[in-house]
């Protein structure tokens, strides 16, 4: 069942939204590569949830509201967004930057959490083990570089964009460098409040992943209290769309520890 | 016309091959490539060209800055510029530019260029760029702010020059409760500000507007180009209701001059494409990180480069034929010169006179003939 795409607005930000599948409210926060295709992920979750993928202000055709500069403002977004949802409370994943976002919500306001799930998320700093440098990355290795399994690049770098898919690339790059460029990958203060999430926490981690190395995934676990940290064998940094299945079933097993 | 002797300094004695093992001569050039013994020598031979342009009679001698590259081993301009005031005495100063939005206290720019033009007795030009898409990836800012940076910076350095301190100023990028610098400086209100630029529109639309009327200079730019963005500068001035003048309208070229256009072609072409190719060239991601363009200027860059495909390497003839560089005989060049200031209106001219990996010998006769053989025939 694909998902429909609608506008979402809250407050003056209109954003494209797709939606799909029913049950409790499932909130997925994509990376920097912006809003994606209904993917086979999100077919498997929806017929748990009901899910709800945003595309974030800044990114591909949604609006650019120029009050909006930095993650905080990002993370404060989604925390009206999800009261103009009109649901209680969602399940949270996040995917990179998505999941960088998701934790920085976690960790200002939980009350309308019900689960949080972090895919490689962007957001701290493990000294010693920079993240690789996808600003300086020829478009080719800035593919290649997100996946274990190279018959996925091997497939989208044989098509051509059109120009209005370039044009929405572009504007992603512009926006993640907002979010992303300096300090790199991260916010300095998130760490020290981590320990504040107070909901059931999951954090998957590719273990081949070039961008965040997967040692990340112990900091994270380490400091969100009652975490559990899965580490997938075989995966670049974007197990939803290189691992749905396993994605997609530890999400669900996490959610049927909620209830 | 107002003649600039201009200096980038680049790191000759590189070693070519092993540069080619690397994305670029800038960011990621391993600086063991680097040997002080010979750099120090560079630094010699340069300031000594500098030095000299002044006795053939340029009315400016000129550096720039540039971070963690082959490409201009200035990565303080105003150290060399401090020595040029010391071994000069009638020569303007040219500092063009400070790349404003790599600093986090563009004060301190203030500051350095207020010092200047006291220890030379205002003979200080500024210059104010945003640096190159590289320089963000050696110095970690942002490229997304570098516009917003950019002005924020210009208005705190004018600010510190004109303005009776203490004041302060209250900016998204800048915050600053005392503004008051001491020294002042020398020049009232203060030094010239050159704006160096590749030709945006929004700089030009900038540049030009009365209460700034900053200098406009395009740098590598084809004949073509160069005579476009002057005369947007041009038009752009008579929609804000004044006509621009000759002083405000200049560009940047290398040029090279010889006896005959064949010798002349032959001696800069190593120099030439060693510039263009070797120190110069850089993958287009490194070169516009997201935001160093606006975003519409960036797709029609973007659509461009997918138009023109694979880049090849840049040869001499075709640099020479669409007069990016300006080589020839002292005719030749007479030329193509005043036919450039005559289609422009152009006031100066920013001359390289030594580029990539030109030597000593061949910077000084091409200094020699450009002084005698061009210069008298374009002086006002």
């Amino acid at each position: 069942m694909p998902g429909t795409e609608t506008k979402h607005k809250v407050r003056d930000v209109s954003v494209r939204m797709m939606r799909g599948g029913s049950g409790p409210p499932l909130l997925f926060l994509h990376g920097a590569n912006g809003l994606p295709v209904w993917l086979p992920v999100f077919d498997l979750l929806s017929k748990h949830f009901e899910v709800f993928v945003p595309e974030h202000p800044g990114f591909g055709t949604s609006d650019n509201p120029p009050w909006m500069r930095n993650i905080g403002d990002l993370a404060m977004y989604y925390l009206d967004f999800i009261e103009g949802l009109g649901e209680h409370s969602v399940h949270l994943v996040g995917q990179s930057l998505g999941g960088w976002t998701a934790a920085e919500v976690a960790v200002r306001n939980c009350t309308r959490l019900k689960s949080l799930t972090l895919l490689d998320p962007a957001g701290i700093r493990v000294k010693g083990q920079p993240s690789g440098d996808n600003f300086i990355w020829s478009p080719e290795e800035a593919v290649r570089n997100l996946y274990f399994n190279q018959a996925i690049p091997d497939q989208i770098l044989g098509t051509q964009l059109t120009d209005e898919q370039a044009d929405i690339a572009l504007t992603n790059r512009f926006a993640t460098a907002k979010f992303g460029w300096e300090p790199r990958w991260y916010n300095p203060s998130l760490e020290r409040w981590l320990h504040r999430i107070s909901v059931p926490t999951l954090i998957m981690w590719g273990k081949e992943d070039k961008l965040f190395p997967a040692a990340y995934a112990k900091h994270w676990g380490d400091k969100i209290p009652g975490s559990r940290v899965e580490i997938v064998p075989e995966c670049g940094h974007v197990p939803a769309v290189e691992k749905p299945e396993i994605t997609a079933k530890e999400i669900v097993r996490l959610y049927q520890g909620t209830r | 016309m107002q003649f600039t002797f201009f200096h980038l300094m680049p790191y000759r004695p590189l070693d070519m091959a092993e540069r080619h093992k690397h994305r670029a001569g800038w960011v990621v050039l391993p600086n063991t490539l680097y040997d002080p013994k010979k750099g120090a020598n560079e630094y010699d031979s340069y300031i000594n060209q500098l030095v000299y342009a002044e006795k053939l009679g340029f009315d400016v001698i000129a550096v720039n800055e540039h971070h963690q590259t082959a490409y201009g081993i200035m990565p303080a301009p105003n150290l060399i510029a401090a020595n040029l005031i010391a071994r000069t005495s009638r020569a303007k100063i040219a500092i063009i530019g400070r790349a404003l939005p790599l600093v986090n206290n563009p004060v301190n720019i203030a500051e350095e260029f207020a010092m200047l033009d006291n220890l030379s007795k205002g003979r200080i030009i500024t210059g104010f760029v945003r640096g190159i898409g590289n320089e963000y990836h050696s110095t970690g800012i942002n490229p997304y702010w570098s516009h917003e940076r950019y002005q924020e910076a210009h208005d705190l350095i004018v600010q510190a020059w004109t303005k009776p301190g203490p004041t302060s100023y209250e900016g998204e990028h800048f915050n600053v409760r005392y503004v008051n610098i001491w020294p002042r400086p020398y020049q009232a209100p203060h030094p010239e500000i050159w704006i160096p630029s590749m030709g945006s529109s929004e700089t030009v639309k900038w540049a030009a507007a009365p209460e700034r009327k900053y200098p406009f200079l395009v740098t590598f730019s084809s004949r073509e180009l160069v005579s476009r963005y002057l005369n947007v500068y041009r038009e752009q001035a008579r929609q804000y209701g004044y006509e621009a003048l000759p002083r405000q309208l200049g560009w940047a070229s290398p040029v090279y001059v010889a006896d005959t256009d064949e010798r002349a072609r032959k001696e800069a072409k190593e120099g030439i494409e060693t510039l263009f190719n070797d120190f110069l060239a850089v993958p287009f991601q490194m070169l516009l990180p997201p935001g160093y363009m606006s975003l519409p200027s960036m797709k029609n860059t973007m659509r461009m480069r997918k138009a023109l495909g694979a880049q090849k390497r840049l040869t001499l003839e075709e640099l020479a034929d669409s007069g990016v560089v300006v080589v020839g005989s002292p005719q030749t060049v007479r030329d193509q010169l005043s036919k450039l200031r005559d289609e422009t209106g152009a006031g100066k001219l920013i001359t390289m006179l030594q580029f990539g990996t030109l030597s000593d010998e061949l910077t000084k006769r091409n200094m020699e003939m450009f002084a005698s053989e061009v210069m008298p025939h374009l002086k006002d």
